[in-house]
């Protein structure tokens, strides 16, 4: 599709599917997997690096940062200190200016600290980071992290891995027409409809993780979320049909025979 | 401390050296000491001394919230 660029703080992204990397049978799966979704953006966790053994492979040995996006999480991080402490890390690892805020408020729903995550997104703003807030679908919530300086922002579409889809697409829907900024959805989403219906809202990109992952076959499912994600911005771009209660023949009613 | 774990060393030991001795590459970890992240350009001027708690983190797979133990 031309000029249909997605542009967030001034980078280009060449996907609108956004990939993590977590819960994949190993390295491999997760290398082939990405390669197959297209996508150019992973997302990554920051972890303790194990000390004893040396041996262990580095994810990065699988998912080159020159040919992907890195975007750092702050997974598991329930304070604001937490996930400042783990993006300033994740910043200073030199890789990527780009993070993904997540401070979670629910360990069975895994829904955000909305207020933490404000608090956190001030100070990592002001450090200079580019900080993509994970947020719940409320719009008021929305447009106060984009005034305090986030140049996206991630609704979730449902509870991490529940694979729901968009709960509330009437809410994403006002998001985008409350803030200006793009929206990526993130969270819930279980298979190829649902990035298709988020796109078709107008959302600028959709990140997913378990739906890929968690698949029979995982790499079967991340070819079928890249064409999701196509097909769903192209017939957004393209201009639906209004919906009606009753028909429009499509057929013309002229020169019908015993007419 | 090191990642949670109590680590003994030589005294004044700088984070450069720490990380030869512990055969880690500089470019794909970060380092904090004290809570307080070292800038890379440090890590050959900072030195660690008794009672510190270091942390040494790198890039793992992880989608949303891959909880782990806690810190």
């Amino acid at each position: 599709m031309k000029d249909d660029k997605l542009i967030i703080a001034g980078i280009e992204f060449h996907s609108r599917l956004w990939v993590g990397t977590g819960k994949y049978k190993d390295f491999p799966e997760t290398k082939k997997a990405i390669e197959v979704s297209g996508t150019d953006v992973v997302t990554v966790s920051v972890r303790r690096v194990n000390i004893i053994d040396k041996n262990k492979e580095n994810l990065l040995d699988y998912i080159d940062p020159k040919k992907y996006k890195i975007l750092p999480n702050t997974a598991g991080c329930f304070t604001p200190k937490d996930a400042i402490r783990t993006a300033m890390l994740a910043a200073e690892a030199g890789i990527s200016k780009l993070v993904k805020l997540e401070v979670i408020g629910d360990e069975k729903t895994l829904f955000p600290d909305n207020e933490a995550t404000l608090e956190a997104a001030k100070v990592l703003v002001k450090e200079g980071l580019i900080v993509f807030p994970y947020t719940s679908d409320d719009p008021v919530m929305a447009k106060k992290l984009v005034d305090i300086g986030c140049p996206a922002v991630m609704p979730l579409a449902a509870p991490i891995g529940s694979g729901l889809g968009i709960r509330n697409p009437f809410n994403i829907r006002i998001i985008m027409e409350t803030i200006k900024v793009p929206v990526v959805v993130d969270a819930g989403v279980g298979t190829a409809s649902d990035v298709a219906l988020a796109m078709e809202l107008g959302c600028d990109a959709v990140l997913l993780n378990t739906a890929i992952a968690g698949a029979k076959d995982p790499i079967g499912m991340a070819e079928a979320m890249k064409y999701g994600v196509l097909g769903g911005r192209l017939a957004y771009k393209s201009g639906r049909i209004p919906k009606k209660l009753y028909a429009t023949a499509s057929s013309p009613l002229e020169g019908m025979i015993g007419s | 401390m090191l990642n949670g774990e109590k680590k003994e060393v030589t005294d004044n030991i700088t984070v450069s050296r720490l990380l030869e001795i512990l055969d880690i590459q500089h470019q794909r970890v970060a380092v904090e000491l004290n809570e307080a992240t070292v800038k890379k350009d440090r890590y050959a001027t900072t030195t660690i001394n008794d009672g510190d708690a270091l942390e040494v983190v790198s890039f793992m797979g992880g989608g949303l919230c891959t909880i782990q133990s806690p810190r």
